[in-house]
Order: C-alpha cells, then structure tokens, then sequence
C-alpha cells in the first residue's frame, strides 16, 4: 500500500537554529531519504518552501480568485512528505518514526487513495 | 423439533466460531464488515437449510464456504473501487482450502487489529466485542451507555480506519510487543470495568459485560499462555468476579470487601484465579494486572480464616506505583498502611495529587483516616466531598452511614 508522510513543523524553530544544528538536521534528512531508497520503498518525497510563499487559488461561479497566505495559520506547517510503499500500516508508521520531521515535529501518515 | 436443533448448533456454532470466522475472512482483505455482512448472512442460510437439509459434518467449514461465496459476490459487485486484488485473492483461497478440515484460528490477531494505536481508544473494546463475539451495535451501545448510533459510527469508523489505512493482522514483533499487547489488555480490562459499575446488577447488558470481557480474557490467556500479564489480567478479573454476590446484602445494601461474608464468594472464580497467577509468576515477568491480582489473592486468605497480610499488600501497591506511577496505586497503598501503622501515618502518605480531586475513593479514604484519628470535623467534610462525587445510591448511603458514625 502507498502511504503519504507528511511532516508538520513549526518553521520558525528551524530557522532559529545555528547553521551548524541546521546542516545536522538537514544531513539527518538525506540520511533518512537515502535509507528510504535503499530498501525500495520511496516512490516520492519533497521538501516545501515555508507557508508564507503559499498561493491560494478558488474558483467560483467561473471566477478565479487568487489569495496570497498559507491555507491554513497555523504554528505546525506541511514542510515537506514522503510517498513510501509498504505492505500494511505498521511497516508505514516504522518508517515515519525514524523520519526526522517526527523528532521536531509530527509526521502524519496517511493511505493513498487507490484508483 | 428438528429446528430447535438446528437452531442450537448454529448458536454454538455462531458462539464459537464467529470470532474466528470474522478473523480468517478478514485478515487478508482488512475488510471486517464485510466479512461480519457476509457470515451474517450465511448464519441465515443456515437456519434456513439445515431444519429441512440437517446440519453438515462440519458446521464451522460448511459457514465458512458459504460466507466466503457471499464475500466475494460482494467484491465482484463493487469491483469498480479498485478491489480487484481482494476479488483474487479471495478467488484463490476459495478454490484453494474449500474442503480445509481446520479453520486457521487468526482472533489473536484480530484482537490486535482491533487494540490497534491508530483506532480510537474508545472504539477498541466495542470493537473487539463485535467483531470476536458477534455482538451488535445497539447491545454494545446499551452495555457502554452510549447511544446507539454514536456507537454505531464509532464502530463503522474503526472498520473502515482498519480496511482503508491498511492495518494489519498480525501480532507484533518483540519490540512492539509489550505496548501493543497493553493496548489489548486495557480494551479487555475497559469492557470488565463497564461490566463491574453496575453492582446490583440490576441491568443485565452490562453485568454480561463483565462476563464477556472475561470470556475475552480466557481466549488472550490461551492464546497467549507465555504471556504473564495476560494470565494476570485474566486471573484479576476472576478474582473481582468471585466476589459479585458478596458486594451487596439482602437488602441492596453495599458491603466493602473487608466486610463481606466469604460463603458469598465463588470459590471455583477464586481457584483458577489463584492457579493462573502461580502459572504467571513462573514466567518471571511482573506487571500491573499481576500486582493488581496479587493484591486481590491477599485478600482472598480470608475465606479460609486467614488474617489479611497488610505488610504484603503494602509492598504491593508500592511496586504497582513504581510501574504505573498512578495516584490510586499511592492512595491504596496509603490505605493499606494505615492497618499496619495506624491511621496518622495513613494520612501522612496519602498522595497529594490533582487527579484525585474528583476521585470519590480518595475523600472516602481521607475521611475514614482522619475520624480515626480523632479529627471528626476535618472527616465529615471530606465524607461530604465523597458523598457528592459518588453516582451509587447504595454506596452514598454507606458513606452517609460512615459520617454519622464518626
């Protein structure tokens, strides 16, 4: 089954960070991609810039509105996901535990929709 | 008469066999109403045909065929929604073990899918209830008093939680082990607890809960007899269980353990209690529900005139502190020493806690404690807190009693 990690953090602790905890942080995150790819599980992943370069876009009655500013004001952003493939939940939720995002922020795991 | 019969052996057979029927048909899919939908109607079809036909050699094979066909003319209905993969693996097994002459017993692992982290803890006990014992919503929303249709939802959300996010059948590795089986262990403790509220058993729904969590119970300690806290719990439950008839007397009235006639208990409760927390203990792995049964097993030397071991009990509570950090393990063991050391130093080691502002246990306790040391006005203000925290008109009359007393 595909499962979505999505990695919900408040940015402004990571900016905060000296640049050498921030580079650690970082290496963590390509240390944790690359263990994603050696087992075969990583379909997908991506990192966001932060929620204040978000863009909301409706439309309504053939009306496109444009809105700048996150979804959502909230202090834990969608910073980045992961699209991993596993057999069943608990192999999904083994992988968001050792993902960095779920040591400074929460990672929520959710089942693709299969089509 | 042939159909009374009939009737029989498909009770028994739904008795013993729809766990594990609801089990097997839905390890593989996670699609636990649909497994639950089609044993449903193959127990009709049951007792439609075996009245007329008479009843197979193998009831529980026979359902299984027949539920099985149903699930998968229900797959093949809506094999739009990307359940083809369902469709052929259940095209497979049919074909497969139709004639199987022993049906896998998966329940162990359905009671894990059930207890599962990602299902809502409320929805764990109720889950297990319907899905092990074939229970319906609206008798499970009766014995939980909730209504029936928020149970209803609670129970379809935790199927559907189980089918869509994918989780698993199984039982956890080593590592997981320990904290999933406590998840298991407290939805089965949660069902007893609601059991164990109604002391006149005035409501019959919900004093068979309690006897169902044990039924429960009973099926985790044979399916797990390695596991010490599972003999524990189940051996806690016996314990509390044997002294039902004791809690009230003729008159309705409540009767505290340490005043209850012993004739009342149910020695044979007792008995396997004792034997399944010998068994646990040889294991050599302590937990809560052991010292909780432990603390139960002091008690019961009573019965054959013994004098209640207060030091040992004591040394109890305080070991269930040190594991569970729970302010009623600190409050019970503080009630303990007061029989060993007296009242005043009783209330010196009662917690100070804020989870036990609304506790009635709590004020009960520091009432007792401080009308035996001579404070009776300190006392009847705590048995007034008691009194109006506690839901039981029989045990507000006993406090009431209490403070009058004092």
């Amino acid at each position: 089954m595909e499962y979505m990690l999505l990695i919900h953090a408040d940015p402004a602790g990571f900016a905060s960070m000296p640049e050498a905890a921030r580079n650690q942080a970082l290496a963590a995150y390509g240390a944790y991609t690359d263990a994603l790819n050696k087992a075969e599980v990583l379909r997908s992943s991506n990192r966001l810039r932060p929620a204040d370069t978000a863009t909301n876009v409706k439309v309504r009655e053939g009306k496109t509105e444009v809105h700048n500013g996150p979804f959502i004001e909230t202090r834990e952003q969608l910073g980045g996901y992961y699209l991993i493939d596993v057999p069943d939940l608990d192999a999904a939720l083994k992988w968001a535990a050792r993902c960095p995002g779920a040591s400074h922020g929460t990672v929520e795991v959710r089942p693709v929709w299969e089509m | 008469m042939g159909d009374v019969a009939a009737w029989q052996r498909a009770e028994a057979a739904a008795r013993g066999s729809y766990g594990k029927l609801v089990a097997f048909l839905a390890a593989r899919t996670h699609d636990v109403a649909g497994a639950e939908d089609a044993l449903a109607e193959a127990f009709a079809t049951a007792l439609a045909q075996w009245p007329a036909e008479g009843v197979p050699h193998n009831p529980e094979a026979w359902l299984l065929t027949v539920a099985r066909r149903r699930m998968m003319d229900a797959v093949r209905r809506r094999i739009h929604d990307g359940a083809a993969s369902e469709y052929f693996l259940l095209v497979e097994e049919l074909a497969r073990d139709d004639e199987a002459p022993e049906l896998p017993d998966r329940r162990l692992e359905l009671l894990f899918a059930c207890a599962h982290p990602g299902i809502d803890a409320a929805a764990r006990a109720p889950l297990m209830l319907q899905t092990v014992l074939g229970f319906d919503a609206g008798a499970i929303a009766s014995a939980f008093l909730v209504a029936p249709a928020t149970m209803g939802q609670r129970l379809v959300r935790a199927k559907t939680k189980i089918r869509q996010a994918g989780i698993p059948f199984n039982v956890p590795g080593r590592a997981d082990l320990p904290e999933r089986l406590d998840a298991v262990l407290a939805a089965i403790y949660a069902a007893y607890a609601e059991g164990w509220v109604d002391a006149e058993g005035a409501d019959a729904r919900r004093r068979n809960l309690a006897e169902e969590a044990i039924w429960l119970g009973r099926l985790l300690a044979q399916l797990m007899p390695e596991e010490a806290e599972a003999l524990g719990l189940l051996a806690l439950m016996l314990h509390a269980h044997a002294r039902r008839a004791a809690r009230r007397d003729a008159a309705g009235e409540y009767v505290p353990l340490g005043w209850q006639d012993t004739a009342l208990w149910d020695h044979a409760l007792i008995d396997e209690a004792e034997e399944l927390l010998k068994r646990a203990s040889r294991l050599a792995a302590a937990g809560r529900y052991q010292l909780e049964a432990a603390v139960q097993s002091a008690h019961a030397v009573r019965r054959h005139g013994g004098a209640v071991p207060w030091p040992a009990i004591v040394q109890l509570y305080e070991a269930l502190q040190a594991i569970t950090n729970s302010p009623v393990a600190a409050l019970n063991r503080a009630v303990a020493l007061s029989h060993v050391d007296g009242a005043a130093a009783a209330l010196a080691a009662l917690p100070q806690d804020a989870r036990l502002a609304d506790y009635q246990p709590f004020w009960a306790a520091r009432a007792d404690l401080l009308a035996r040391s001579g404070n009776r006005e300190a006392a009847l203000a705590a048995y007034e807190r008691a009194i109006g925290l506690e839901s039981d008109a029989a045990v507000r009359r006993f406090l009431q009693q209490r403070a009058a007393a004092a």
